[in-house]
């Protein structure tokens, strides 16, 4: 038996003791349990990323479930370089956010319940990234999705809570449908559900054609776009991107773990995962890398101007998946693997110094009644200037290193898109410099605006609290030397540790440029970071003037981005309403309400009215009984003769 | 010499009367009686082909049908007469008490 | 001639049982307190099950046939005696019924299902059959003062001996057709004379279909199902649920794919509509009940519709799936069962669907079990219900009933919801008056295996899936 099992099932484990003993037993005292045994699985993680580095890969089938014919149900885990990282990713977050959940959450009346969530949700998370099948993919997947689903309307007497969880799940279906139909494509085709043999045999597909829809298209590349439309879906990406700044409703902890650090990447996983698949077709890989590249600069654009403390920090994380998305797109799988990881640390940090802020604040969002917080909470703000540092690209921080690959990999990749796609990845690391620390100028710098009851009740958060931001911090600033690029690293003697680690299974695509071109492309995404802070700067702490000047000399851009490109109220007008609009004038208007009420309730009405009717043969008399005996005897001789 | 036919036509009205006098009659223990009827309509067949065969499978059939029948019979009257001491009727006309 | 003894050797668990019945009904007279004979009787099977193992080979001239397959169903059979004993204990004693007849008429309905499991000739199933039946048209009215009791007996016994009699015409016209009564035999004069199509075995294949049906309780010979179930003592109800239906396909699996495999396109006709009608009636008609033995009963005869469609594809796969569903039914069935004996005590019948709410306010422990019970019912994976439905759907599928198991997903679908209305009932309404609970450790015993097997071979299926493809090698 290995070790590794103990990863995904401890968490279970914590899951089963607090929902059965949650509510009687452990009360004030759930989270020890979901802790330690978050913890465990981390101490397992690490032995396993060993075991990974000193050469031992495993692709094992634990049991399978049912079997039938050539389709097979069965658990089975993968761990490979990928799984190692993931792994890693996802026990350290989930362990720190389980520990600054003590703090955050205390006194909360559902303490037990929420702990149970996370413990299921990590169970999920790993069951996902350690799967060998896309089975067991996507039952993982669609685990995180539920919990995400609990999670986002945990204070379900909230409206707006249980409406963004109710958004969250609706949207989602619509992408997990697409990935259904590509697990479904790829059983057909290749008449199994597991990785290796679906990886190996994929080549020998790419040239098969399908009919879809009426069209001739690759195989291989609908496959890939199916799956993709999963990535969407979960990744928040454009169009589907609408649930992930709504399910900021959650618990700021759910928002670090679930909706920054781990379930929105499985998307980038997803990609990643199926790198075999992905390569095989160009088109796939353009549709992925312009995604991505679009969503990135559509969310950067709409982080500018909300006030909305967690908004921004949302709209941040869809930007920078989109980013993944592009490395990914560029065919530098291994650089937004990279990214997701640096992504993890910093944006989880920046998460749950948002989440000390309101702690402070009381529960206040709006950074236009921040400022001056920096005295107050010296932890909370050293740490989330160090996280912003990092997510600006500010060099020397994690996510320069990731960030710096992505861009080299775009421009000098053998992708047709990749110098489009370079250009707009440039302009988004000037404008996420920009809006991250617009954000910090906003909330720590300058003078309190808020009311003096906020102002009075100010102060720095628990030490649950702070020291996790201070290790989360430690993570962020240094989660990137394990990627440190050859030109620099072949200077100072360090080598890019994590290219060289998952090449067995990412591949590394070698940028064909000069050295001068490469030193060019980082001078200039370093230009962009330190002008977007610059920016920042200047606007929002030497001329604070200028910016409602701008908003109102250009209220119709900051209309439209303030309102995020209307792209909710596109949805609206162009699905929800016009649903509702026929629902009440149509079918209301011309037959009275009664057709949406046989639409509606007939069905099971006429059901159960047949029942009724049905129930009445039975008499209770033995005649009657030995009658319809007689009848059925006379009906299948009947029916033998007529044959 | 009868033919086998003959016996099986026999059989087959014995048979039938017996399916008709079950589904007709509301008496309790006529219906029983039909059901022996039907029974009997069978062991007929089963005698006549037995013979015809010249086989004894048949007519050992026969005997446990009898036998049986038998026990069938004193477990019929025995759950008549409990039925009878709680109802005072042997009409299954009245014997609704579950339905639907 | 020298008298040969015949071989006893595969006969010996069946042997034994019948000894043990009967001193069981002699100890009877002796021991006042009657749950030791329910005891005795389950240390009985115990034995008996043990012996199964060392049972396997055919005897009395290949009447007798102890094979993988036999001995699966007599597995379930003895696992229905252990759960009804264990259910029953307390239960009889309320209803004022502990006599130690009621174990010794249990081992003999059982003793009778394993002769029809292990009936290789049409006498031995005959006489296995009515030696189950008598049994348990007995025991349906054991509550001699309770009237409906007294009617579902009357019920039965009339509409089951009715029912016999077309299996004995069946039989009488199979021997007059091929001059045997041994399937075998029969099968290989059928395949031999080319009989298909001949009329005279179709009409003794339709006579079989019939009776056969009748035990399975499928439509249109279903009826008596809910008035003997809802009259019948709840202990017995369970018991019936199980055992007579598991030995029906016991019966219809042997006599359809041995004797009448060689005409199978002829027989699929009769039973495709018969369980597409079972799978109707036994869903819909349970929507609208409001006594939840009926409910059962309803939902009883629709899993015997689901369970026809193994038999219908006529594999190997096919039949093993139908085993797998018998034994799936028979934990979940019997669990759920066993929590309706719970709710009933001295001065309350507990049978009414009103009943269960709000249970799981007041009883949260029996409430999740008959949760996972109905889950199971329903068919939901990670439960027990979920595979056997999953392998019987499947085998349809592969040999070429798509259409049929549309039907028959469309008719799952519906069944969820008188399911989860119970469901619904328990958790989500406040409870009306205070329900108070019987319990006994025999009932937390059987509460305890149920909820185990239903859990874990949900879980776990593969190695009684195994068992069930390896017992039906050779068959």
């Amino acid at each position: 038996m290995n070790y590794y099992l103990l990863i995904p099932f401890l968490p279970l484990a914590a899951f089963i003791i607090n929902i059965l003993f949650g509510r009687s037993v452990l009360k004030e005292n759930a989270h020890w349990v979901s802790i330690l045994a978050v913890a465990g699985s981390w101490v397992v993680a690490v032995a396993t990323l060993m075991d990974v580095i000193s050469g031992k890969t495993l692709n094992q089938n634990l049991y399978t479930w049912i079997v039938s014919g050539s389709f097979k149900v069965s658990v089975g885990f993968l761990i490979d370089q990928l799984t190692a990282v993931m792994l890693i990713v996802v026990t350290t977050c989930s362990t720190l956010i389980h520990i600054y959940s003590v703090g955050y959450m205390h006194g909360d009346k559902g303490y037990y319940r929420f702990f149970s969530y996370l413990s299921l949700f990590t169970f999920c998370m790993l069951m996902l990234v350690m799967a060998n099948n896309f089975l067991q993919l996507y039952f993982g997947w669609e685990g995180v999705g539920l919990c995400s689903y609990f999670l986002i309307g945990y204070y379900f007497d909230k409206k707006s809570a249980s409406d963004a969880g109710k958004k969250a799940f609706i949207v989602n279906r619509f992408g997990d449908f697409g990935f259904g139909l590509g697990i479904i494509m790829i059983f057909i085709t290749f008449g199994t559900v597991y990785y290796e043999p679906v990886f190996n045999q994929a080549g020998s597909f790419a040239a098969n054609t399908v009919n879809f829809l009426g069209y001739d298209v690759n195989l291989i590349t609908l496959i890939a776009l199916l799956l993709f439309c999963g990535s969407i879906g979960k990744s928040a990406q454009l169009p589907l991107h609408v649930w992930l700044p709504d399910a900021m409703e959650g618990p700021t902890p759910v928002s670090a773990l679930i909706h920054a650090a781990t379930m929105v990447t499985a998307g980038v996983f997803l990609v990643a995962r199926c790198n075999a698949i992905f390569s095989l077709s160009e088109t796939a890989l353009m549709v992925v890398a312009l995604t991505g590249a679009i969503t990135s600069l559509f969310a950067a654009t709409i982080g500018l101007v909300q006030n909305d403390l967690k908004r921004i920090i949302a709209y941040s994380t869809i930007s920078q998946l989109g980013y993944m998305f592009l490395a990914c797109g560029v065919g530098g799988y291994t650089a937004g693997v990279f990214h997701l990881y640096t992504h993890a640390f910093f944006k989880a940090l920046l998460f749950l110094c948002a989440g000390s802020v309101m702690h402070a604040m009381g529960g206040e969002l709006d950074i236009q009644k921040m400022g001056g917080l920096k005295k107050y909470m010296p932890v909370t703000y050293g740490t989330m200037f160090l996280a912003s540092l990092s997510i600006a690209g500010v060099p020397g921080l994690a996510g320069f290193f990731s960030k710096d690959e992505i861009l080299w990999l775009a421009y000098s990749g053998p992708s047709p898109v990749g110098k489009l796609v370079w250009l707009i990845g440039t302009v988004v690391a000037f404008l996420t410099a920009f809006y991250s620390f617009r954000l910090i100028f906003l909330t720590f710098h300058g003078k309190f605006r808020g009311t003096h009851e906020q102002e009075h009740h100010l102060h720095e958060s628990p030490k649950t609290m702070t020291i996790t931001l201070m290790l989360l911090c430690i993570g962020a600033v240094s989660a990137g030397w394990v990627g440190i690029p050859a030109l620099i690293g072949d200077a100072v003697g360090l080598e890019n540790w994590i290219s060289e680690f998952m090449r067995p299974v990412l591949g590394h695509p070698e940028g064909h440029g000069t050295h001068a071109e490469e030193w060019m492309v980082m001078a200039i995404s370093i230009a962009a970071g330190f002008a977007g802070i610059g920016l920042a700067y200047f606007l929002y702490l030497r001329r604070t003037d200028i910016p409602a000047r701008l908003s109102e000399q250009f209220s119709w851009v900051h209309r439209i981005l303030f309102n995020k490109y209307y792209v909710d109220e596109l949805y609206s007008l162009i699905l929800i309403r016009p649903t509702i609009w026929s629902a009440k004038n149509i079918l209301i208007g011309i037959t009275d309400a009664k057709v949406i009420e046989a639409i509606v309730n007939g069905v099971p009405n006429a059901i159960g009215s047949f029942s009724r009717q049905l129930r009445k043969v039975q008499t209770g008399l033995l005649q009657h009984y030995a009658m319809i005996m007689a009848t059925g005897v006379l009906i299948i001789v009947a029916l033998m003769l007529l044959r | 010499m009868v033919p086998l036919t003959w016996y099986l036509m026999l059989s087959a009205v014995v048979f039938m009367i017996g399916v008709f006098g079950f589904l007709t009659r509301r008496n309790i223990i006529i219906m029983f009686l039909s059901v022996e009827l039907m029974l009997n309509g069978v062991n007929i067949s089963l005698v006549a082909f037995s013979h015809y065969l010249q086989d004894l499978r048949g007519q050992i059939l026969v005997f446990f049908i009898i036998t049986v029948a038998a026990a069938e019979a004193a477990i019929g009257l025995a759950i008549i007469l409990a039925l009878f001491r709680n109802k005072a009727t042997i009409h299954v006309d009245e014997m609704n008490e579950m339905k639907g | 001639m020298q008298p040969v003894m015949p071989d006893l050797g595969p006969v010996f668990p069946e042997t034994v049982l019948t000894v043990l019945a009967l001193v069981l009904l002699l100890a009877d007279l002796v021991i006042k307190r009657k749950e030791t004979i329910g005891l005795l009787s389950i240390i009985s099977v115990t034995a008996v099950a043990y012996l199964l193992a060392g049972s396997l080979g055919t005897t009395f001239g290949g009447m007798f046939i102890s094979d993988g397959y036999s001995i699966f169903f007599k597995l379930i059979f003895i696992l229905n005696v252990i759960l009804t004993v264990l259910i029953s204990v307390k239960y009889i004693q309320i209803e004022k019924i502990d006599y130690g007849e009621y174990y010794s008429l249990i081992l003999f309905a059982t003793l009778g299902m394993m002769l029809m499991a292990s009936a290789g000739d049409l006498i031995i199933l005959y006489l296995g059959l009515e030696l189950m039946a008598l049994s348990t048209y007995v025991l349906a009215g054991f509550m001699r003062r309770d009237v409906k009791s007294n009617e579902a007996a009357m019920k039965y016994f009339l509409l089951g001996a009715f029912a016999s009699a077309f299996l004995l015409y069946g039989t009488s016209l199979i021997y007059g057709l091929t001059g045997t009564t041994d399937l075998k035999a029969i099968s290989s004069y059928i395949a031999g004379h080319g009989l298909a199509g001949n009329p005279v075995l179709m009409l003794s294949l339709i006579m079989f279909a019939v009776a056969f049906s009748f035990k399975i309780a499928a439509a249109p010979f279903h009826m008596w199902a809910p008035d003997v179930y809802e009259g019948a003592p709840t202990s017995i109800t369970a018991f019936m649920s199980v055992g007579p239906k598991a030995a029906g396909f016991a019966v219809l699996g042997r006599v359809f794919l041995t004797a009448f495999g060689s005409v199978r396109t002829e027989w699929v006709l009769i039973l495709i509509p018969v369980a597409i009608l079972t799978m109707g009636v036994g869903n819909i008609v349970a929507l609208s009940q409001t006594n939840i033995k009926r409910m059962l009963a309803y939902s009883s005869i629709a899993h015997a519709g689901y369970a026809l469609l193994g038999i219908i594809s006529g594999t190997a796969d096919g039949l093993s799936s139908v085993m797998l569903y018998m034994f799936a039914y028979a934990f979940m069935n019997m669990g759920a069962f066993a929590v309706i004996i719970m709710l009933r005590s001295e001065g309350f019948r507990g049978d009414n669907i009103n009943d269960y709410e709000g249970l799981a306010k007041t009883h949260p422990v029996p409430a999740v079990l008959m949760t996972i019970f109905m889950f199971s019912l329903t068919g939901i994976p990670t439960t027990v219900g979920f595979m056997g439905k999953f392998y019987v759907f499947m085998s349809a599928v592969e040999a070429g009933y798509m259409w049929v198991v549309i039907i028959a997903v469309i008719f799952s679908a519906i069944s969820a919801y008188f399911y989860l209305r119970i469901i619904m009932y328990m958790w989500m309404r406040e409870p009306k008056e205070a329900v108070e609970l019987t319990t006994s450790p025999a009932i937390g015993l059987a509460l305890l295996i149920t909820a185990t097997a239903v859990i874990g071979f949900g879980i776990l299926p593969s190695s009684i899936l195994t068992f069930a493809r390896l017992a039906i090698t050779g068959f």
